[in-house]
Formats: structure tokens, sequence, C-alpha cells
């Protein structure tokens, strides 16, 4: 067990000092590595108690997938220009910091309530009502409960996901005008007829090509 | 505590004895793709270090090793340094689950393919941080070319490895070759493994789709900026992906270390031999492909990742389990 907890620390250590990195760091693509980090520890830290389907999910979903995009976004932002406009002497009055307050505020009191639910926590596993054997295995036992009590919760999430993403695409989507799109049913359909054309030309006169 | 450290050097020992054959495999194997390359093409190849040019990986090791490396005065020291050694570690690290044999694997894990697919989505971070911390246009372009390409190709190997898990009933690698013993997965999921071998050669940046490391556009890509042992262990990292990918494909859909026949002159043959045979026949693919097909422009490469190879994996995901309920084949009963 010593070997256990020795790297339990180990990864919770990293797991902290990455998460208050994330913050103190100047650059906001060290940020989002150390982040990344995070979330590989925090992985790590699932695999130790077992859970290793969430573990890897956790890896596949937010390291390969979300944390990537988050890198995307900030490597282009042009952070020097932001900071900026941020931290100069003739800022527009803070328009943010009303609502980074108060999410904060909300962040703030859910860490206590969290803290405080500590302190009831033989009840809480008291009133686990899903039996957890060791036979079977955690990737199983997460579809029988997911996919048969919790079916209206799960489904209802995607279709929050679902709107989500069609928003996105709504919000971002602009009509373009003269994109050349390139349609592979048009290129292979043309025939000779319709692509070549022999015209006969007058000497001295030349043609007009695009009829 | 001292048991602890007695598992600790057993398993030393046999990581060691799993690495090793990888890395120098690793070495062979870019020997063969530029035999193959060059035979597709009517040349010799590399043909002159031992015999037939053997020994050209080492002797190419060997010059790189003693190259200077050089790091750019304005890139991001520490992340360019730590690039190529992620990009290293992430390809080897995924070779601990790949069974060889029934009992002849590092770790038998029960999300052995999940582990699989996390490390390979992992993988985008060497490119990104190699191109980032360069500092400089080519590398940049070339690092978010392969982010949006690697992440895009992950979304349909995922579904496809779907499309197995539901025939398998389990994430266990072993119990997926197992699931294999009477019919190898490529042939009721034949679609699924031309698509799969496709979204391959797209995760592991190879022709057609080299897109991020594309010499006409972007001088080299992410690896622009990189010299001497830093390049060769991207250069290499590249190389054990392309293998892992072949090792995935094999256990996915070709039977992984199991005979084609249960017949006597075939299942003599060691079991780890028959994975090896399967991981060259498909790398002897991928060096075809190379060598045969232009690459792709990047939208029609974006096109073919999200418009034809996901609504046709998601649309086979429902045709393999409606099969499945209908004939009442559904595993884990």
């Amino acid at each position: 067990m010593i070997a256990h907890s020795v790297f339990f620390y180990i990864f919770s250590l990293i797991a902290i000092i990455s998460a208050v990195m994330v913050t103190v760091s100047k650059n906001t693509v060290h940020s989002v590595f150390f982040l990344i980090l995070d979330f590989i520890s925090i992985s790590c830290l699932f695999i130790m108690i077992g859970a290793e389907f969430l573990g890897m999910i956790m890896l596949i979903v937010y390291v390969g997938a979300v944390a990537v995009l988050f890198l995307f976004v900030v490597m282009m932002l042009n952070v020097a220009e932001q900071k900026g406009q941020w931290f100069s002497s003739r800022w527009d009055g803070g328009t943010h910091i009303p609502i980074g307050l108060l999410v904060s505020l909300i962040i703030f009191f859910e860490l206590i309530i969290v803290i405080g639910g500590w302190k009831y926590k033989p009840d809480l596993l008291n009133s686990i009502s899903v039996n957890i054997s060791s036979d079977v295995t955690n990737t199983r036992s997460i579809g029988n409960v997911l996919y048969t009590d919790y079916i209206l919760l799960f489904q209802i999430s995607g279709m929050i996901l679902l709107v989500a993403m069609i928003g996105a695409i709504v919000l971002t989507y602009r009509e373009r005008a003269g994109v050349k799109r390139q349609s592979y049913v048009k290129q292979i359909s043309r025939e000779r007829d319709e692509g070549v054309d022999l015209v006969d030309v007058e000497k001295n006169k030349g043609v007009k090509i695009d009829a | 505590m001292d048991s602890y450290f007695s598992i600790l050097f057993t398993e030393v020992y046999k990581i060691l004895f799993l690495l090793v054959p990888v890395l120098v495999s690793v070495a062979m194997i870019v020997w063969l793709d530029r035999r193959v390359w060059a035979f597709v093409q009517k040349r010799r190849g590399p043909n002159v270090v031992g015999p037939f040019g053997l020994f050209q990986s080492l002797a190419d090791a060997l010059k790189y090793m003693f190259k200077e490396i050089i790091i750019p005065a304005s890139s991001n020291k520490l992340v360019f340094v730590l690039a190529p050694v992620v990009t290293m570690t992430l390809a080897l690290i995924s070779w601990a689950v790949i069974p060889f044999g029934e009992d002849f694997v590092l770790a038998n894990i029960n999300v052995g393919i999940l582990y699989l697919f996390a490390v390979s989505s992992l993988g985008v971070y060497g490119i990104i941080m190699g191109g980032w911390a360069s500092n400089s246009k080519y590398p940049f372009l070339g690092a978010i070319r392969s982010a949006a390409q690697m992440v895009s190709y992950e979304v349909s190997i995922g579904v496809i490895i779907i499309n197995v898990l539901l025939c398998v009933g389990s994430l266990n690698l072993s119990d997926i070759v197992m699931a294999q013993q009477d019919l190898w997965f490529v042939i009721p999921l034949f679609p699924m493994f031309v698509i799969f071998f496709i979204s391959a050669l797209a995760e592991t940046n190879r022709p057609p789709f080299d897109l991020p490391e594309a010499e006409a556009e972007l001088v080299a890509g992410y690896q622009t900026e990189y010299s001497g042992m830093m390049y060769a262990m991207f250069w290499l990292g590249e190389y054990a992906n392309i293998l892992l990918m072949c090792a995935m494909g094999s256990v996915l859909f070709l039977g992984g270390w199991l005979s084609p026949i249960d017949i006597f002159p075939l299942n003599i043959i060691p079991s780890p031999f028959w994975l090896i045979f399967k991981i060259l026949f498909l790398f002897i693919l991928f060096a075809l492909v190379k060598a045969t097909v232009p690459r792709y422009r990047y939208d029609q490469l974006m096109k073919l990742g999200w418009k034809i190879f996901l609504p046709f994996s998601l649309f086979y995901v429902v045709l393999t389990s409606s099969f499945l309920l209908y004939f009442d084949l559904l595993p884990g009963k």
C-alpha cells in the first residue's frame, strides 16, 4: 500500500501544482500546457482508484480533443495585443469585472458546499444504492447504470450538447460570396462535347473565350 | 516495499525486452519503407551500407547523433526540447498493451483499446509543441494543419473502434483477438477496415495526407527548425507511430496473433510471428500508398474526414448493431 500512496501523492502534487500554474503563468500557451498536465495527472488518479474507464475517457475527450482546441484558439489569439488592452492606463471601465466577480463568487460557494459535504461523507457512502462488485469491470457497470436508470438524463445531456453544437455553427456561419467549390460529380460527369469547343478562327480577328 | 521493488525490476526487464526490438524494428522499417518506395519507382533505394543496404538506418542514426543540435534563439527553449521527447515517449508507451500472444503482453489492461486510442490522440501534442515552440511561420502552420487533421481523423477512428467493440463486447485487446478465432473482423467489417487504413494514414501524417510536412509548401512543416538527434527523435517517433497503427489494425481486423486457419503447418508458427507478419503486411501497404498516391489538397482532406468517413462509419455502427441484434449475435450476455 505504501507504493500506492506514494504514487497518489506524486500525482496529486503534480495536479495541484499544475492547476496553480494554469492561473499563475504569464504565457497563455504555457497555461494550456499546464492544464493538459493537470488533466493527465487527474486521469492517473482516476486509474489509481480503479476507475480506468473514466480515466481513459478523460484522456481521450479532454486531453485529446478539448485541450487541442484550447491550444488552437490560444495560439491564434494575439495575446500581447490583448494584454495591452486589459492592463493599459486607458482602460474602458471594465465591463467584465462584475461578471467575473459573480462567476467566481458562485464557484467559491460551490467549493464551500463541497468542503462542507466532506463532513457528511460517511453517510454519503451508505446512501449509494448501486452495489459495487469487483468482478464486474467498471466499463460494464457504468454502462449498466447509464443506459438503464439514467437513460433520460443521459439523452437530455446529449440533446443539450447537440443544441450547443448547432448553436455554435449557426453563430459562426456566414455566407461568403465568390467561393469556388469543387464538385466531384460535376467534374466526373463532364463529357467531351461540353468541355471542348472547336472554333474556326478568322484570320487577324481572335475569339472571345468566356461565353 | 521490498516485494514492490522486485516487481519493479521484473517489469523493467520485460519493458526492455519489448522496447529494444521495437526500436530496432523501427530502424529497419525505415529501410523497408525506402526500399519499397524505390522499387515502385524502378530505383534501387538504399543498397550500399551492409547487405541489401540493411544498415542504412544505423548509418543515418550515427550521422544524426554527431550532428549539432541547433536551438533557435527566439524559440521557447523548454517546449522546443520537450516536443520530440513527447513524440517519442508517446509512440513507445502504447506498445505496452499490444498483445503478441495469448499471455505474451506487457500490460493486459481492461481498457486496452481505449488506452491505445488515448495515447494516439495525445500524439498530436508533440507536433503542436514543436511547431509552436519553434516560433517560426512554417512550423506553426504545419502544427496547426496537423492538429486539425489528427483531431478530425481520430473521430472516425473512434467510430470504427466502436464497430469492432460491438462485435466483441470487451475493451480488452486480448479479448478482441480471441473474438476473431472463427472469423477475422476484416471480412464482415471490410469497409471499416478500408476506412481505418486510410484514417491511419492521416493520423500518422503519411502520404497522401502528409500536409503537416508538405515540402513544397511548408519546407518541412513542424520539423523545419529541428536538427541532429532531435530531428531523428521526431522521425523515429513518427515511424514508431506508423508501426503502432499497423499493430492496431492487425489486432482490430486481422486477428492479431492468430494464424489464418488452425491447421498443422500454420499453427506451429509461434503467435508473435503472426502478429509481426500482419504488421509488416500493413506496413508494406502503407509504403505502397506512399509511392503511388499524390498528395491531397487540404480542403479535400477535411472533406474526406468529416463528410464521408464520419457519416459512413456512423451508418455502419447502426448497420452492425442492428445486424447483431436481429440475428441475436450480441456478445456479453
